[in-house]
């Protein structure tokens, strides 16, 4: 069992209370906010405030490590599980691979901590992650200095009543390669805040995927924060598939010349979920290129939110942006919201965006029911075609496998068992 | 095998065929051949239930069930196939898992049992074959960034694994090079049987030498105004449609 103390220093202690000051003034976010207009957290904070929801102590005994959801075993170079939050030894396994380092955020180093820790993810700004910042209690800490082959796993895992207040950092240092994946599931009615801040520095390649797949009745609220240097090279793509009112904040700050940030997002509504997704991307220096595409799918009763912003600053000339959104909605009475929406502040730059809400097409649909597939099959197989776009560029085969499987258990219809038969 | 009578039919809440009468046997090839617009692509797709286009009047015999009862998979599945004039692309289905459940689906349908992965590679390379399809365009997504001719030779190719009872080829000759034009010919013609029928939409003569027609037929305006043997579509190539127009109008008056 982990007894480490929470890396108390002067310095982490002092931007904990300041979180958890700024958090008292902000307050919980309304929809009378801007940001926060589709989503409304009223039945969470409620809830949060009577204090339904308890923090775990140490990680569930009962959850053996065999019942626990979206595993990768051997073919992560590591994979650390936090169960309500809680790190747990039993279940996680380490890697030792030469230029990797990773620990939990309770045995990081000061050194690395006060370097980076709170520096991205703007707690002054953001409730929720001035709520993450003054809580925090465990996560994955994760630092390459070399080009790293495979990927490491970072699973959090809540159950009935707890809440958990997820942290990690990635630190990707100047040259190195790095792939992490971070999924987050569970059983139960919980609460979910969790902040993960990225840092690519020169030249870095940092390959993110996130996972949530969070029980259907879980609130889930997470942010990631990116920060790149010069040269680097990220990608983080979101695939959300649970949650019976899940956020997901993905925000880059460009911040250095010739960096390229690539943000994909797939989330699939069902029911009556409210998934929505946010993403900003800040291009704050010249001769940058972000691309950005996230699609939606939703079906029953529920709904979906992408908010993107790309800011262009006054300063960041030659910057290339693409951001697209395309949502399919699969039912009448599913509603989703698109606000792409571009800042930009000098004219010297190639950008553009665009959205589309559909329907499934009748031509295509029409082609597949004229060669004897039946209507149900038919439907299910242009959804998934529609999915497979985003979920057939994770590079890593185990990954594409495992997320792939989370997304299509949500859609309707059996799963084809098409994975096998691509080349 | 199909006998169409009185057929009034149209897309959009415009009737094009007015009153197409149209019998076709077992076994028989029938070339359909027309000017632009006269209803001949309305007719195959009425055939293949495609949605938008509807019926008014008339009725559609197939193997003595009423087809257009049907809705289009069970169509297909009783052994229609229609090879469209302009196949769809569909990004991210992949060619051979489409066509493994299209097959799978009929033979469902006949109480036979599906094949499984490998059964149905081995059935598709031999067909593939046929229509001289590189295997690297099944692991692609259905007609996505194929060219015309390779989209076409995939409808045929799809027909020889799915071995319809009546297949409807619109215009599958459109833009094809002479070569493409024998291996389209050469599909259909393996397909040939007591029990296979095949009808032709085409514009030229140019496929009809190498799949002959046992019956040549004239649409326009909506209605079948002549029909013949293979000698009408020789005609018809060297004289055009109008001779026949004006005959029809003078009968009309
Ligand atoms: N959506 C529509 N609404 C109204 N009229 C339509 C629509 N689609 C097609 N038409 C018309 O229906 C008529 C018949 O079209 P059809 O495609 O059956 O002709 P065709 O004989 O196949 O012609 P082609 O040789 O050019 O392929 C044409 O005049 C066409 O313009
Ligand atoms: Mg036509």
């Amino acid at each position: 069992m982990n007894t480490a103390t929470k890396p108390d220093t002067d310095v982490l202690q002092q931007i904990r209370e300041q979180a958890g000051q700024r958090f008292e003034q902000l307050g919980w976010p309304t929809p009378r906010l801007e940001e926060w207009k589709y989503t409304n957290l009223q039945a969470l904070q409620s809830r949060f405030d009577a204090g339904a929801f308890r923090e775990a102590a140490t990680p569930a005994a009962s959850r053996s490590s065999a019942s626990l959801p979206l595993r990768f075993g051997d073919r992560a170079l590591g994979e650390l599980v936090f169960v309500n939050g809680v790190f747990s030894p039993e279940a996680s396994s380490l890697p030792s691979v030469a230029g990797l380092r990773v620990t939990t955020f309770r045995n990081a180093s000061v050194d690395v901590l006060e370097e980076h820790f709170a520096r991205y993810a703007d707690y002054e700004r953001h409730a929720l992650v001035a709520l993450n910042t003054a809580n925090a209690q465990d996560g994955a800490v994760i630092e390459a200095d070399a080009a790293i082959e495979g990927f490491v796993h970072v699973l959090f895992v809540g159950s009935d009543g707890f809440q958990s207040f997820p942290r990690n950092l990635i630190v990707a240092g100047r040259g190195s390669q790095l792939a992490v994946v971070e999924s987050y599931a569970g059983t139960g009615a919980y609460f979910t805040n969790s902040v993960t801040e990225i840092v690519a520095e020169d030249g870095a390649v940092v390959d993110h995927y996130r996972l949530e797949c969070e029980s259907l009745e879980a609130f889930h609220v997470g942010t990631v924060q990116i920060h790149q240097g010069r040269s680097s090279s990220v990608s983080s793509r979101s695939f959300a598939v649970g949650g019976a009112v899940a956020r997901n904040d993905t925000n880059a700050v460009l911040a250095a010349e010739g960096a390229n940030l690539v943000l994909e997002g797939l989330f699939v509504t069902n029911g009556t979920q409210h998934i929505d997704n946010h993403t900003l991307i800040d291009h704050a220096v010249p001769h940058c290129e972000s691309v950005e595409l996230y699609k939606g799918i939703l079906d029953g009763s529920s709904r979906g939110i992408f908010d993107g912003k790309i800011m262009v600053r006054e300063g960041a000339q030659k910057t290339v942006s693409r951001q697209t959104n395309k949502n399919l909605l699969l039912s009448k009475t599913a509603v989703v919201d698109s606000k792409p929406t571009l800042e930009i502040f000098n004219d010297d730059v190639k950008c553009n965006h665009g959205s589309t809400i559909g329907q499934l097409e009748e031509e295509p649909l029409f082609y597949l029911r004229s060669r004897g597939i039946g209507q149900e099959e038919a439907r299910n197989l242009l959804v998934y075609a529609f999915a497979s776009e985003l979920v057939d560029r994770i590079r890593i085969d185990a990954v594409r496998e495992q997320i792939g499987r989370a997304m299509f258990q949500q859609m309707p219809g059996r799963l084809p068992d098409r994975r096998g038969e691509q080349r | 095998m199909l006998e169409i009578k009185n057929l009034h039919a149209g897309i959009d809440g415009k009737e094009i065929l007015h009153g197409l009468d149209l019998h076709v046997g077992s076994g028989e090839v029938h070339a359909i051949m027309g000017p632009n617009g006269s209803g001949k692509s309305t007719l195959a797709n009425v055939l293949a239930g495609r949605p938008r286009y509807h019926v008014t009047a008339g009725s559609v015999s197939y193997e003595g069930k009423d087809l257009l009862a049907l809705p289009t998979e069970e169509r297909a599945r009783e052994g229609v196939f229609l090879a469209m004039q302009y196949p769809v692309e569909i990004p991210g289905v992949n060619n051979i898992y489409f066509l493994k459940a299209a097959l799978n689906a009929v033979r469902k349908h006949h109480g036979e049992e599906e094949l499984d992965a490998m059964e149905f590679l081995q059935l598709a390379r031999q067909k593939m074959k046929l229509v001289e399809l590189d295997e690297a365009f099944m692991n692609r997504a259905v007609n996505e960034g194929f060219s015309g001719g390779e989209k076409k030779r995939n409808e045929i190719f799809q027909m020889a694994v799915l071995d319809p009872k009546l297949a409807i080829l619109d215009e599958t000759d459109s833009g094809l090079d002479i070569d493409a034009l024998r291996i389209v010919a050469g599909g259909v013609n393996a397909l040939r049987s007591e029990k296979h029928s095949v009808l032709v939409i085409t514009h030229y003569q140019r496929l009809l030498s190498y799949l002959v027609p046992d019956f040549v037929h004239v649409l326009a305006n909506g209605r079948i105004v002549r029909s013949g043997g293979k000698e009408l579509a020789e005609e018809l190539e060297q004289k055009g449609y109008e001779w026949i127009e004006q005959e029809v109008a003078a009968g009309a008056r």
